[in-house]
């Protein structure tokens, strides 16, 4: 098998959980247990698909798919927010709805075929030999996720807004007291988990498969999840589940297709088996981390 | 007129079904140290949210300084020189001093000018702290002194305290004294809210006094006594407790050498507790917070279990028994943490009453819980230790902290417990309630049951115990007759100078 490749179909297939999973840790980081991942990918899935077949732009179709998404999990805001459901609840009914929205607005575009994403021509770097082509002939998605990636890392850690939010999700009861707006902080992480899971979504239908089919993120969404908890909320960590995850998921895939022996539907399990057992071990060990108040209902009392 | 800092006028706010503040006015001086009194409930709280920026009035008005004064959110205070400290610490346990700090600022300086300025601060002011430890690993007193830096680095006018010394030794009040005398001598104000009678008569130039609602009148500390003032307070005398000197029967209660490793990464090893009660008697264990309290509780009251051999209840090794076989025995609890630990916030009290004394009162018949008898068990709680709630039927989280309080300390009390241990059991009551909390475990002992009153208040201790002794990171000192003690001695028996008398005799 060409290595190649290999790393370069990882990073594709990493990616969607990638953007998934770093947009939900920013939503628990503020203490919002979104488990409607999988609901927002798929909808972003279709979102995405459509409207890049539609105007036969992939662009505006990652754009369309994040707005989809971002909306989508406005609806989730608005109830657990404001109206104080229960996050579990809701978050698992978000995802029923994706996932049956999604079949609704997909009927129409089954068996098309997306426009395929122009690979960014990185001048230079692409020419290299080996490295180029493994890791600098990809598109656009590809880069951002990896930037949004760093770019979390460094809010979280160094900016003001960064501190805000995770002091909303440590102990909202002291935010608000220190005249935090615990709730506006928390809609916009849930948007931006949104919009991540959105991009996610449509990096599934616009480029890895890259046609619609129906509950075509199979599970995406709930790996992304499990990154983060085992990633114990580190941006870091969720980089190395993401691309673990995909990486397992394309050699079983290279193995299935050269024929071993090994039964298929171990195959088939053991990205999900492997992406936790490491994950578990990793968090075995060190902090945990888990924000004070996740998942936890707030209720400004005056 | 031209000293005014802050003038309160007319103050109301209403909730559904009670007038927190009913036309409230008072005026704070420059440089003024200006005590807020009242029992819990009387609308301390409120008032100081209205002043903070976090409630808006109803009516009235305020002015600051000459100016129209209406703060809409906390940040609009702070930026009109208001700040706070609050009584339950606003901290964040995973972040550090400094972005802790950060947090409370309008316009922080970048974090490494900012450490430099908290450490600068707190040399002034004899605070010392250090801006890149984790919040969750300081003491109670430390985590004071981040709120109070964090205040003091915005030059406030007024400094507002909610509460300040419920949580520190005597050691730590002095310093936390000097500290706002020092601010006070720069032209600060200071608003001090306390129930601690005795620190308002040493520190304060001015008091109101507010009960129900309204404010009964202003005095100046010096010239009255506290018992005025808290009768003032409660708008009716209250009776101090009588300690008894009765005969004390046998060893109820007895810890040999209990150590325990830390329950968690913010907890506190128990080392070689060695400690015996008697009964009829009250065992006062003092101590600055995170010394070993929680879990010197806990391992007494079986919630986490101790090792074979090291505590004996009437001659009986009960170390590895669970919190059910302790209590159907007669070994009672009742933990600090009123809701989450001592009760179900979200529970009714009637549930509440369940949850504990379901097999001593017998509240349940075959597997099925006697509703009607949990009830009425509910209400005798309620009637004894006057316990101000609509009924039984109230979740405990609506219950103000004073009579959640009363509940839970009244539900194993009439128990009838052989062994009662009791964490902190009038923190945050007002006097009269704690007057009648501090009764009814003198009438405990006085019945033959030997109580384990561990608190932060010395003054209680000193009231209502036998003997004493104080835990020092995670090791007891020897007990001691409260005859022989003063302040002073218990000071340094809670500072851990007991370890050097511990030196000499191995050495």
């Amino acid at each position: 098998m060409d290595p190649v490749l290999l790393v370069a179909s990882i990073m594709v297939s990493a990616t969607p959980i990638l953007l998934a999973a770093i947009g939900e840790m920013v939503v628990e980081k503020s203490g919002v247990l979104n488990l409607g991942v999988e609901g927002m990918m798929i909808v972003g899935a279709v979102m995405g698909f459509a409207i890049a077949v539609t105007t036969g732009s992939p662009v505006l179709g990652f754009l369309g798919a994040a707005v989809a998404s971002a909306v989508l999990s406005l609806s989730f805001g608005l109830l657990t927010q404001y109206l104080l459901s229960n996050q579990v609840a809701t978050g698992l009914g978000l995802t029923l709805v994706g996932l049956g929205l999604s079949a609704l607005i997909g009927s129409n575009y089954e068996g098309q075929r997306a426009p395929s994403l122009a690979k960014l021509d990185i001048p230079g770097l692409g020419g290299i030999p080996v490295l180029g082509p493994m890791l600098f002939a990809h598109d656009f998605v590809v880069y951002l996720s990896l930037a949004l990636v760093a770019a979390v890392w460094a809010f979280l850690k160094y900016t003001r807004a960064g501190l805000i939010l995770r002091a909303v999700g440590e102990d909202h009861e002291s935010a608000h007291a220190l005249g935090y707006k615990v709730v506006r902080v928390r809609m916009l992480a849930i948007a931006f988990g949104g919009a991540c899971a959105g991009l996610g979504g449509a990096y599934v239908s616009l480029v890895r498969v890259p046609q619609w089919t129906e509950g075509m993120t199979a599970g995406a969404g709930w790996i992304a999840l499990a990154i983060v908890v085992f990633a114990s909320w580190r941006p870091l960590g969720v980089l190395i589940g993401a691309y673990l995850f995909g990486g397992v998921s394309v050699i079983q895939l290279n193995l299935q297709a050269a024929g071993t022996t090994v039964p298929v539907e171990l195959l088939s399990m053991s990205p999900y088996l492997i992406t936790i057992i490491v994950l578990v071990i990793i968090s075995a060990r060190g902090a945990h981390g888990a924000p004070g108040s996740l998942g936890r209902p707030f209720h400004a009392a005056s | 007129m031209a000293d005014t800092l802050l003038s309160i006028r007319g103050l109301t706010k209403a909730y559904p079904g009670v007038v927190a503040n009913d036309d409230v006015s008072f005026d704070i001086m420059k440089s003024e140290i200006h005590a807020l009194l009242g029992e819990n409930g009387a609308g301390k709280s409120t008032l100081v949210k209205m002043i903070f920026g976090l409630v808006k009035p109803d009516k009235g008005e305020m002015v600051l300084d000459g100016v129209a004064y209406a703060p809409g959110k906390p940040s609009d205070a702070r930026l009109s020189g208001v700040a706070m400290v609050f009584q339950h610490f606003s901290l964040f346990d995973a972040l550090d001093v400094a972005e802790n700090v950060a947090l409370g600022m309008e316009t922080p300086p970048p974090m490494r000018d900012l450490a430099r300025q908290i450490r600068e601060v707190s040399e002034n002011y004899g605070l010392p702290l250090d801006p890149f430890r984790v919040v969750g690993t300081l003491s109670a007193g430390e985590r004071q002194r981040v709120e109070i830096i964090r205040c003091l680095l915005q030059n406030p006018r007024l400094l507002i305290m909610d509460e300040p010394t419920s949580v520190l030794t005597p050691q730590e009040v002095e310093i936390l004294f000097q500290t706002l005398n020092q601010l006070k001598s720069e032209g600060t104000s200071i608003l001090y809210i306390s129930h601690k009678l005795e620190e308002i008569r040493t520190l304060c130039d001015e008091a109101t006094i507010l009960r129900l609602g309204k404010n009964v009148g202003t005095c100046t500390p010096r010239e009255v006594t506290a018992r005025q003032m808290a009768e003032m307070m409660v708008g009716a005398s209250f009776a101090t407790p009588e300690p008894k000197a009765g005969e004390k029967g046998e060893v109820l209660l007895k810890c040999d050498h209990l150590s325990m490793p830390a329950p968690g990464a913010f907890g506190t090893p128990l080392r070689e507790i060695s400690l015996e009660v008697r009964a009829g008697e009250v065992l006062g264990i003092g101590g600055v917070a995170g010394n070993g309290q929680d879990e010197l509780l806990m391992a007494l009251s079986g919630e986490r279990l101790a090792p074979k051999g090291t505590i004996w209840f009437k001659g009986r090794d009960v170390s590895r028994d669970g919190p059910i076989r302790r209590r159907d025995a007669g070994l009672l609890s009742g933990p600090e943490e009123r809701l989450g630990h001592a009760a179900a916030p979200n529970m009714s009290l009637t549930e509440n009453a369940v949850l504990t004394a379901a097999r001593r009162k017998r509240l349940v018949n075959n597997g099925f819980i006697d509703w009607g008898k949990a009830k009425g068990f509910a209400e005798e709680v309620i009637a004894r230790f006057d316990v101000r709630t609509p009924g039984p039927g109230v979740a405990a989280r609506a219950l103000s902290g004073g009579n959640l309080q009363k509940y839970v300390v009244g539900r194993e009390i009439l128990q009838a417990p052989d062994v009662f241990v009791v964490n902190q059991p009038t923190w945050g009551v007002d006097a009269a309630a704690a007057a009648a909390i501090r009764q009814a475990l003198l009438d405990l002992a006085a019945k033959g049951a030997a109580i384990v009153c561990i608190s932060q208040d010395l003054d209680e201790l000193m009231e209502i115990s036998d003997r004493f002794g104080a835990l020092n990171e995670g090791r007891l000192s020897p007990t001691r007759p409260v005859a022989e003690l003063d302040i002073e001695k218990i000071g340094l028996m809670m500072g851990g100078a007991h370890d050097m008398e511990v030196a000499h005799a191995d050495g």
